[in-house]
């Protein structure tokens, strides 16, 4: 069954006031398009969550379309401080819950596997756990030891940018896998982007590479460089000058403003923002091919 | 020679690892680090990175942590639950690199707030992956320039265990790691005594021990054999330069 929609659609019927996003990706894959369209269509109040905010949360922060943030590091990656967040929480007008990046992980793996808690050994640094009361210890029971337990996370909604899917939302990832399947897996509804969308026989050549199922799936969205400045691997580089250009931006509340009029309000949408890059833009992001070997799943 | 405190700091840190180390690595000066030892001494250092990278090759700077140059020709890579199960928690990780805005007298690091946690002062970025670096990798080592406002006598947070209070108080709590063994600046080497405190093992030419003092904000003690590190090798200074970071982004 094809679940084919637009990603305005698509972000129009899952993503509503209120609620709890998860925008995956660990660096690689981030669906900033999905963050731009929640922007552009006016959502509020959302809880957002991902282990690193990254510049799609600073940016959705701005906006105005959150409540609280859950993460495990506010930083902007490879450059400093994630300016707008951070203001936001010091200036106590973001709610946040915090986690390290294991435990953050361990909630959503709890979310997937439909478990009550999920354990972790200590770390014999207590001040997190005492910080956020969403941490408990309970006991071993086989050991008698404490351990450190998080509930699980199920966020109402999950977006993932993926390589290629075909139109019933069978979707695989390549590169730094991060936290993609658990999100889906947790999530109440998932909103896949994909570069490519691809013929179910495609899929068929080599499943051992599909990541997320199809029937977990409500809507596919074709959307080619969907995770610009973010990347996806083999399609388009990291662009870590805008990572660099965003420190500056974010310094002041009029840069962010003209930024979010101009790319985010001012474009219909990602083909009219990737276009809008610029050709010296596009072709510096470009990566060249490099193919992995053929593997042999046999006919039986 | 010349070098600048990114290159000392650097190699100093690169000199720590051992051949056939599993390394946990980080962006910036852990990755030099860890590449100018693979190419020099420890040719068989296997390099994880946090994104869930294992045997990385990059071909290329990674300027962040899920940098695409890690994964094009790795031996593996899989999720950040399996990560820090598989690998970290599990106890697969010989040494764990860490910085810190606040690294206290017992080599606690404070990477989340100054200030009180509710009403930050300075909110940082917290965590990431620190916590559990920390705490389960075998050794830890600390890359930080020396300033009296990175070493207060206690952090403000703690944010990833070092010895705590002192004593046996690390060992008391179960940890499978050993916590850090070796603090690397700009002026020299601290490392832990008996006690878990962190006293000046080492001063790097040219560095004095009153500089030391001035920016640390305890009582610092010396180590019973004080060294002084070899100058920076041509080359390795060749490597990081040429090889390793020919655009100067960190060095």
């Amino acid at each position: 069954m094809t679940k084919l929609t637009t990603l305005s659609e698509a972000i129009r019927q899952y993503v509503h006031d209120g609620d709890c996003v998860f925008a995956a990706g660990f660096t690689h894959l981030i669906p900033f398009a999905a963050g731009h369209e929640i922007i552009r269509q006016g959502r509020k109040n959302l809880v957002l969550a991902r282990a690193t905010p990254d510049l799609i949360y600073d940016q959705m922060v701005a906006a105005g379309c959150a409540r609280k943030i859950i993460f495990s590091y506010i930083g902007n990656p490879g450059v400093g401080s994630l300016r707008i967040v951070r203001q936001e929480i010091e200036a106590g007008r973001l709610e946040w819950e915090e986690y390290s990046h294991f435990s953050m992980i361990s909630r959503l793996q709890a979310g997937a596997a439909g478990l009550p808690f999920i354990p972790m050994n200590q770390t014999a640094a207590t001040d997190l756990e005492k910080a956020n009361p969403q941490y408990k210890r309970v006991v071993d029971p086989y050991s008698g030891r404490e351990v450190i337990v998080v509930p699980p996370l199920n966020p109402d909604v999950a977006i993932v940018h993926v390589q290629r899917c075909d139109a019933s939302g069978n979707a695989q990832i390549w590169g730094i896998i991060g936290e993609q399947k658990e999100a889906a897996f947790a999530a109440r509804h998932v909103i896949l982007t994909a570069e490519e969308i691809v013929d179910e026989e495609v899929i068929r050549s080599d499943p051992n590479r599909t990541v997320i199922p199809g029937f977990i799936v409500d809507a596919v969205c074709h959307v080619p460089y969907c995770a610009h400045p973010s990347y996806t691997q083999g399609y388009y580089d990291r662009d870590n000058p805008f990572y660099l250009a965003w420190d500056k931006i974010s310094e002041t509340p009029e840069a962010v403003k003209a930024y979010l009029d101009e790319w985010v309000y001012g474009v219909k949408d990602r083909e009219e923002y990737w276009q809008k890059l610029g050709e010296e833009t596009r072709k510096r992001l470009e990566v060249a091919p490099r193919i992995s070997s053929p593997v042999n799943y046999g006919q039986y | 020679m010349n070098y600048s405190a990114s290159e000392l700091m650097t190699i100093n840190s690169a000199r720590l690892l051992r051949d056939h180390d599993v390394v946990f690595v980080g962006v910036g000066l852990p990755n030099l680090a860890c590449n100018l030892a693979q190419r020099t001494h420890a040719p068989n250092l296997l390099m994880i990175y946090e994104a869930g990278v294992i045997g990385a090759r990059p071909a290329r700077l990674p300027l962040s942590i899920g940098d695409p140059t890690l994964v094009s020709g790795a031996a593996a890579v899989c999720s950040m639950y399996e990560i820090f199960t598989l690998y970290l928690q599990r106890g697969n990780v010989d040494v764990g690199f860490l910085g810190g805005a606040q690294i206290d007298q017992f080599g606690n690091i404070n990477v989340t707030v100054i200030g009180d946690y509710n009403h930050p002062k300075v909110r940082l970025p917290g965590s990431g992956g620190s916590m559990e670096i920390a705490a389960w990798a075998n050794r830890c080592y600390i890359i930080t320039p020396h300033q009296l406002r990175r070493f207060p006598a206690r952090v403000d947070f703690h944010t990833s265990a070092g010895f705590l209070d002192g004593g046996d108080a690390r060992a008391k709590t179960g940890v499978r790691g050993a916590g850090p063994q070796a603090v690397v600046t700009n002026l020299g080497i601290l490392k832990p005594d008996a006690n878990g405190e962190l006293v000046l093992a080492a001063l790097h030419p040219g560095c004095s021990f009153e500089q030391a003092q001035a920016n640390t904000g305890w009582a610092l003690k010396q180590a019973e054999t004080m060294e002084v590190t070899p100058a920076p090798a041509e080359e390795d200074l060749r490597i990081l330069r040429e090889e390793l970071d020919p655009q100067r982004i960190y060095i």
